[in-house]
C-alpha cells in the first residue's frame, strides 16, 4: 500500500483543491440560502470569470492574483445587475421563475463565450505555476497554497460582513423571515441583488485562483459547479460552514480516491461519500431539520 | 380633520387575485391618537395593514401619510417615512440574537440613534435585556411579541400599527401589553391598534372603527362604541 508520506501529501493536496471547490460552493449556497433558488448561471459565470482572468493576463499582463481585486468588484456589480434588472423583474414575484431565468442566463452566457472565443481550450503561463514548497516528505504547489489562503481570507471577510454590517444582518434576516424584513424597512430586491452579487464575486475570485494552473473554455465552469452543487447538498443547503467544510472534505475525498482508484476515477469517491452522507443525514452535514 | 391627520385613507380597495377584500375604506389617525380597528377573523384587518405598509397594493383609493401619498410606495420607503407595522405573528428573525433583531429595526430610520434607542427599549423590556444575546427563536411567545414591538420602536415611528399584538398571550401578559401601548402613546406616538380583543382595546383607544366584510360599519369615540351592547353583539360576536 501507500506510505504515510504519500497519504499525507494526498490529503494536503486534497485540502488545497477543496478550498477552491469550497469557494465556488460558497457562492452557490449563499444565493440558495437567501433567494431559495439554485443559481443555474453559476457555472457559466465561472467560465466568464475565467475568460476575464485569462484576458486580463493575456492582453494587459495583469497577474491573476492582482486581477482578483478588480474582477471581484466587477463581477459583484454584474451579479447585482443581473438579479436587480433581469432575474428579479423577469420572475414577477414568483421565486420558481427566478430559477428558470438563471438557466436562461446560463445558456446566453455560455453561447456568447462560444461565439466570441470558440471552443478552444486556453491556458496562461505564469512563472510561479510550477513552483512548490518542500515540506521534506512532500511538495506543495505554490498556486494551490495561495488559493487556500485566499479562500480562508474570503470566508473570513464574508463572515465579518454577515456578522457585523447592517447589510450582512439584513441578508440573514431576509433569508429566514422575508415579510418581517420588509416591514423592518429592508429593501428585499436590493438584498437579493447584493446576495447574488456576493455569490458572483466568489466565482470571480475562484476563477483568479484557478487560472494559473487550470485552463479555460466556454463550458469549463460546469464541471466545477456540478461538484459545487454536490458540496452544497452535502454540507446542507444554504449553510456557509457546510459549504466550506463540505468543500474541503470533497477535495480530500477526490484526492484520496484518485490515489486508490486511479486519477480518472477520482470523482467517483465524491459521489459515493455524497450518497452515504445523505443516507445518514438527509439534510446534509450542517442542514437544518426539515 | 383631514388636513391635520397623520394618516388619511380614502376609498381604499385592495385584495388578492379575484377576491376584493377591502371594499372602500376611509380611516384617519391624528397625531397622538390611539385608534382601534376591531373586527373578527377574516374581515380584512390584515389586508388593511398590509395595504398601509405597501405589502399589498391598493387597487383604488388613496393613502396619505404625513401629508404625502404613499399608496404606490414600496414597504421600505414607507418605513423610511415613519409608518411602522408590527405584524401579526411577530415575524421576528429567529436565527438572530435579540440585539440583532432590534438593530435591524433601525436599518432604515433612526440609525444614528441606534444605541440610545436600544438602551431605552431594554429599560422598557428588562426581559429582552436579559436575553439580548439569545437567538430570538428561543424566546417565549410573550417575549417574542415584546421583541417585535421593540423592533418597531427602534425606528422612532410617527405612527405604529400593532397587528393583533395580544394574540396568543396569557391574560396577565395582555394586561401588561395594553399598559405598555398606553405608555408608548403617552410619549406622543400615534398608535393604530388592530385587534380582536375588543374590551381592552376600547379601554385604551380614543376612537375605534368596526370592520365587517371589508367595510367599516361603524366608527366613533371608543367610549360610545363600548357603551353600545347591540353593536358589540352584532359585529364583534360578544
Amino acid at each position: 500500500m501507500f506510505t504515510p508520506a504519500i497519504l499525507i501529501a494526498a490529503i494536503f493536496n486534497g485540502l488545497l483543491t477543496g478550498a477552491v471547490y469550497a469557494l465556488v460552493a460558497l457562492g452557490l449556497t449563499l444565493v440558495y440560502g437567501v433567494l431559495h433558488i439554485i443559481n443555474f448561471a453559476h457555472g457559466a459565470l465561472l467560465s466568464a470569470a475565467l475568460f476575464a482572468a485569462f484576458f486580463a493576463f493575456h492582453q494587459f499582463g495583469l497577474d491573476p492574483y492582482l486581477a482578483a481585486f478588480l474582477l471581484a468588484p466587477a463581477f459583484f456589480a454584474c451579479g447585482y445587475a443581473f438579479q436587480r434588472f433581469v432575474i428579479g423583474p423577469a420572475s414577477h414575484g414568483d421565486d420558481r421563475n427566478m430559477l428558470l431565468v438563471t438557466l436562461g442566463i446560463a445558456i446566453v452566457i455560455e453561447n456568447a463565450l462560444l461565439y466570441a472565443f470558440h471552443a478552444d481550450t486556453r491556458t496562461i503561463d505564469v512563472p510561479y505555476a510550477f513552483q512548490s514548497i518542500d515540506l521534506g516528505f512532500t511538495f506543495l504547489a505554490v498556486p494551490r497554497l495561495v488559493g487556500f489562503g485566499a479562500v480562508f481570507v474570503v470566508a473570513l471577510l464574508l463572515w465579518l460582513i454577515m456578522a457585523w454590517t447592517d447589510t450582512g444582518k439584513a441578508i440573514r434576516a431576509v433569508a429566514k423571515e422575508r415579510l418581517g424584513a420588509e416591514l423592518a424597512g429592508i429593501d428585499v430586491a436590493h438584498i437579493y441583488a447584493v446576495t447574488f452579487g456576493l455569490g458572483t464575486a466568489c466565482v470571480a475570485i475562484a476563477a483568479c485562483l484557478l487560472i494559473p494552473t487550470y485552463y479555460v473554455n466556454p463550458s469549463v465552469g460546469n464541471a466545477f459547479v456540478l461538484i459545487a452543487f454536490t458540496i452544497v447538498v452535502l454540507g446542507g443547503m444554504g449553510s456557509v460552514p457546510g459549504a466550506l467544510i463540505g468543500g474541503l472534505v470533497t477535495g480530500v475525498v477526490e484526492s484520496l480516491s484518485g490515489l486508490f482508484l486511479g486519477d480518472s476515477l477520482g470523482q467517483i469517491g465524491i459521489f459515493l461519500i455524497f450518497i452515504l452522507v445523505l443516507l445518514v443525514r438527509p439534510n446534509g452535514l450542517f442542514g437544518a431539520k426539515a | 380633520m383631514s388636513t391635520s391627520a397623520l394618516l388619511d385613507i380614502r376609498g381604499l380597495r385592495a385584495g388578492y387575485g379575484e377576491t376584493e377584500v377591502l371594499q372602500g375604506i376611509d380611516l384617519t389617525v391624528s397625531p397622538g391618537e390611539i385608534v382601534a380597528v376591531l373586527g373578527s377573523n377574516g374581515v380584512g384587518k390584515s389586508t388593511l395593514n398590509r395595504a398601509m405598509s405597501g405589502i399589498v397594493r391598493a387597487r383604488a383609493g388613496t393613502i396619505q401619510f404625513d401629508g404625502d401619498a404613499v399608496e404606490n410606495e414600496k414597504p421600505s420607503a414607507i418605513v423610511a417615512r415613519g409608518l411602522i407595522h408590527v405584524p401579526e405573528g411577530r415575524r421576528i428573525f429567529p436565527n438572530m440574537t435579540v440585539s440583532e433583531n432590534l438593530d435591524l429595526g433601525s436599518y432604515r430610520r433612526a440609525t444614528a440613534r441606534r444605541a440610545a434607542n436600544r438602551d431605552r427599549i431594554f429599560s422598557t423590556f428588562p426581559r429582552l435585556f436579559e436575553r439580548r444575546s439569545q437567538r430570538a427563536g428561543t424566546l417565549s411567545g410573550g417575549e417574542q411579541q415584546m421583541l417585535a414591538i421593540g423592533r418597531g420602536l427602534m425606528a422612532e415611528p410617527k405612527l405604529i400599527i400593532l397587528d393583533e399584538p395580544s394574540l396568543g398571550l396569557s391574560p396577565l401578559l395582555v394586561e401588561e401589553l395594553f399598559a405598555l401601548i398606553a405608555r408608548i402613546n403617552g410619549e406622543g406616538m400615534a398608535v393604530l391598534l388592530v385587534e380582536q380583543n375588543v374590551v381592552q382595546s376600547l379601554e385604551i383607544a380614543n376612537r375605534a372603527y368596526i370592520l365587517a366584510d371589508g367595510k367599516f360599519v361603524m366608527s366613533g369615540a371608543a367610549a360610545d362604541i363600548a357603551a353600545d351592547p347591540a353593536l358589540k353583539r352584532a359585529y364583534l360576536g360578544m
